[in-house]
């Protein structure tokens, strides 16, 4: 026993220990509960659609330009961040209002859609495929406001000064949980058209 | 090089080392963004909690042993829920059980527990100053005050509060004209759920934060204490499991409140059918139980992590099996997600998708008996210290084999067709989960308390306070296994109007509730002991339990930033007891092996020139300043 033990020479490296930005994993941590959260709405939906009694509609046209809208305000994100970057603050500040502006129209565009659902008769009462329907857009809205409000804090800090390229940590954070709003509504729009 | 002569040496001057302003008594009191405030905040609103918890236990308890009774004398408390004759009214009974489960699991187990055990713990374990956001964890302390208002203020009304029981199954919760206690009551039980779990995944994040990125030099993660993996695991539990229950009461609230059919369908109240159609209702039974069962762990898992510190000091030896525990506590956490359908094995599932949970279900044996075997090999021909502490983690290890093994029987989906519902399964999850976890949360009271108030609990009335209630806890659940057997549906009023209960086990259910009451009043012991020991205890030495976790290097009364000077480095694991060759038994982890060369194996002393690189790392100091 002892023979085996001294031949088993372990050499431990000293591990050096994370240090990633507590702020940034904090966001990441956050998005993952609220992917949950959509996991378990988008399960609940397809459970419940194997069930059959399912309410056959065409999702109005106007959820697939909101879509394209929201792509655009990721790539004018993007671009405030790598204004950010070469410290140009004039194009950082422009691209902020423009990506909040984006998430305006999207928003309106999104309540126009539930507009033309209930011209089609669809309604958040009646068959749980319409009001999934409005549970999803809905939910992702709330979530996209919180996105607004990240943005205001950003745009703030811009005109503060706050925001260079040797403090990048806000813009990132911002960035990150937009780009990250933009892809879930992408998933949840081809979730919806898919299983439709 | 902080070793632990040095620290203690520093100790003297704590107070001239104040460097933070001193916060006004609300800053610091009431809305502090100190760790330890806050874990003192989480554990004396988890005790309030756990009183009025157990209190309607009792009550009821008293209804189903002795359903004669006048219960007139608890009108000053009940009011009307008592009748003329001195009779419980049996919408309350649905409110009181309703009631019981949701604040014992919730409120005492999951904020009461995790909330001041993790917040406590994580950053003095780690090395750390404080939790990575202090106002994301006052935040956090704040919602579930909230909640625990709207909780409370359910209690009073008129209608009473939720009575669906603490899984609310719609449609019952969904109809307000189901049931009185679906009418406002589950609407308060709704919010203030939606409130506890935002502050729960407030929480949740910044403990599994704390633990990534601000563990101090040294402490990679093969060398944290199993308390902290625990809590880590939990945290992780809680961030994918809370959003889940989050949607299925949001969809809830829609059905009640907006008229939407998620869960309803085809519902005929008084011959009249309700416009719902299309619904599910057992498509909340799969989102609640997607939560529902990792809770379980959510609960346990804590009480394990630390009962594994409180053994291993007391046992003076290493934990048996350090990995093993830390595998099996991963193996569990991810089973507990695949196996949330052995709740329903009765709902109607496919038999074929039954016998794949059961499967799953039954595997959750293998890590648990690891864990077990690890404790009592650990205790094996160890120099055993009876601390309180350690009776009431040796209680758990009892409770967690006894309540562990019906387990078994009830993850079999033919054996759970009789067994489902019954006090069967009330007796299981009461030993393996409540009266557990219970245990846990009450021997790290008894082990951290020093940590916490500079001051000893009373030992004397530690060890009365073990045996009155170990003993009283399998008085009150080993018989109700029996009555389960029997077939005695749980939530049931009374057993006097039905033909199978009517003559038989009603002695036993007398003796329950007995049991239960004296068990009751035995917490009253430990609820002195602690208030007491608060004011007046013995002043706690630097040391106590003479363990070699870092929390006991900081200073008795820890200050705003937990040690005064810079944060001990970290050398090896935290299990080193009596190592054959040292001069004392344990060796704190701050100790590095260039210190220790009579008790070194061969492995450790090539970890020698190592230590330079650990101490050269950066600090990891989140207040930006070693002082």
């Amino acid at each position: 026993m002892s023979d085996v033990a001294n031949h088993i020479t372990i050499v431990e490296e000293p591990e050096e220990t994370l240090s990633m930005n507590p702020r940034k994993f904090i966001l990441w941590l956050f998005i993952v509960s609220i992917i949950m959260l959509f996991a378990a709405m988008t399960s609940a939906y397809l459970v419940r659609r194997a069930e059959g009694n399912w309410l056959e509609y065409t999702i109005p046209p106007i959820f697939t330009y909101s879509s394209i809208v929201l792509v655009v305000s990721s790539l004018t994100m993007h671009w405030a961040y790598l204004s950010a970057k070469k410290d140009n603050f004039a194009s950082l500040k422009t691209a902020i209002t423009v990506t909040f502006a984006l998430g305006m129209v999207f928003l309106y565009m999104q309540f126009q859609g539930w507009v033309e659902l209930v011209n089609q008769k669809v309604f958040f009462v009646g068959n749980p495929a319409g009001s999934f329907m409005y549970v999803f857009t809905g939910l992702h809205a709330f979530h996209l406001i919180t996105g607004l409000f990240v943005l205001v804090f950003a745009l703030v800090a811009a005109f503060r000064l706050r925001i260079h390229a040797k403090s990048l940590e806000q813009i990132q954070i911002a960035a990150s949980y937009w780009h990250f709003l933009d892809i879930l509504w992408l998933y949840l729009f081809i979730f919806l058209v898919y299983f439709h | 090089m902080a070793t632990v002569a040095q620290n203690t040496a520093t100790l003297a001057h704590v107070e001239e080392h104040e460097h933070h302003e001193p916060h006004s008594f609300w800053r610091k009191y009431i809305f502090s963004e100190d760790h330890k405030t806050i874990a003192k905040q989480y554990l004396i609103s988890g005790i309030f909690w756990s009183v009025v918890g157990i209190s309607l236990s009792v009550m009821f308890r008293l209804q189903l042993g002795f359903p004669d009774m006048k219960l007139s004398f608890l009108r000053p408390i009940l009011g009307s829920w008592i009748d003329e004759t001195g009779k419980l009214d049996p919408d309350f009974y649905l409110a009181l059980v309703t009631m019981h489960g949701t604040i014992m699991v919730f409120f005492v187990l999951t904020a009461g527990l995790s909330g001041t055990f993790s917040n406590f713990l994580i950053p003095l374990q780690v090395g750390a100053r404080d939790m990575a956001s202090g106002f994301l964890n006052m935040l956090s302390y704040w919602f579930f005050f909230l909640a625990s208002v709207v909780m409370f203020v359910s209690l009073f009304f008129e209608t009473g509060p939720a009575a669906g029981g603490w899984v609310v199954y719609p449609p019952l919760s969904a109809l307000p004209q189901a049931h009185k206690g679906s009418e406002a009551g589950m609407t308060y039980w709704l919010v203030s759920m939606a409130l506890f779990i935002v502050s729960q995944l407030l929480g949740g994040i910044n403990y599994i934060t704390t633990v990534i990125n601000l563990r101090t030099r040294g402490m990679s993660f093969s060398k944290l204490p199993l308390t902290v993996w625990a809590f880590f695991l939990t945290a992780v539990l809680g961030l994918i499991s809370f959003p889940v229950l989050l949607s299925a009461a949001l969809l809830l609230i829609f059905d009640r409140s907006f008229g939407t059919s998620f869960y309803l369908s085809e519902i005929f109240i008084g011959g009249e059918a309700l416009p719902n159609v299309g619904g599910s209702p057992i498509l909340f039974q799969h989102l609640f139980w997607f939560l529902g069962h990792p809770e379980v762990y959510i609960v346990l898992l804590p009480a394990l992590g630390m009962t594994s510190e409180i053994i291993a000091t007391n046992a003076r030896k290493p934990i048996f099996g350090y990995r093993a525990m830390i595998a099996s506590m991963m193996g569990i956490a991810f089973l507990a997600f695949i196996v949330w359908a052995h709740h329903m094995f009765v709902t109607g599932m496919n038999p074929f998708l039954g016998s794949i949970f059961m499967f799953l279900t039954l595997i959750i044996a293998v890590p648990s008996a690891v864990k077990a075997f690890n404790y009592i090999t650990t205790l094996w021909r160890g120099n055993i210290r009876f601390t309180p502490a350690m009776l009431f983690s040796i209680g758990l290890v009892s409770f967690f084999i006894s309540g562990g093994l019906t387990g078994l029987i009830l993850g079999n989906s033919a054996l759970d067709i009789q067994l489902h519902d019954t006090y069967f399964v009330v007796a299981h999850f009461h030993l393996v989960m409540g009266a557990a976890s219970a245990f846990g949360l009450l021997a790290g009271v008894y082990h951290w308390f020093p940590k916490m108030f500079g001051r000893m609990m009373n030992d004397k009335l530690g060890y009365i306070h073990f045996w009155l209630t170990f003993i009283g806890i399998y008085l009150v659940f080993f018989p109700m296994h029996y009555i389960g057997i029997a077939g005695f549906p749980r939530r049931y009023y009374a057993f006097t109007s039905y033909d199978f209960t009517k003559h038989i086990f009603s002695d036993m259910n007398s003796f329950i509730s007995v049991a239960a009451i004296f068990t009751f009043a035995a917490q009253w012991i430990f609820v002195w002991n602690f208030v007491y020991s608060i004011f007046k205890g013995r002043k706690a030495p630097q040391n106590p339990w003479k363990s070699n976790t870092l929390e006991w290097t900081a200073p008795i009364n820890p200050g705003h930033g937990n040690w005064p000077g810079e944060i001990p480095a970290v050398y090896r694991w935290p299990y080193d007891y009596s190592k054959p060759g040292a001069k004392d038994d344990f060796i704190p982890q701050n100790v590095p092996y260039s210190q220790t060369p009579e008790s070194n194996l061969p492995h450790e002393n090539e970890l020698i020139p190592l230590e330079k690189e650990i101490e050269a790392q950066n600090l990891n100091d989140q207040f930006k300043q070693p002082h």
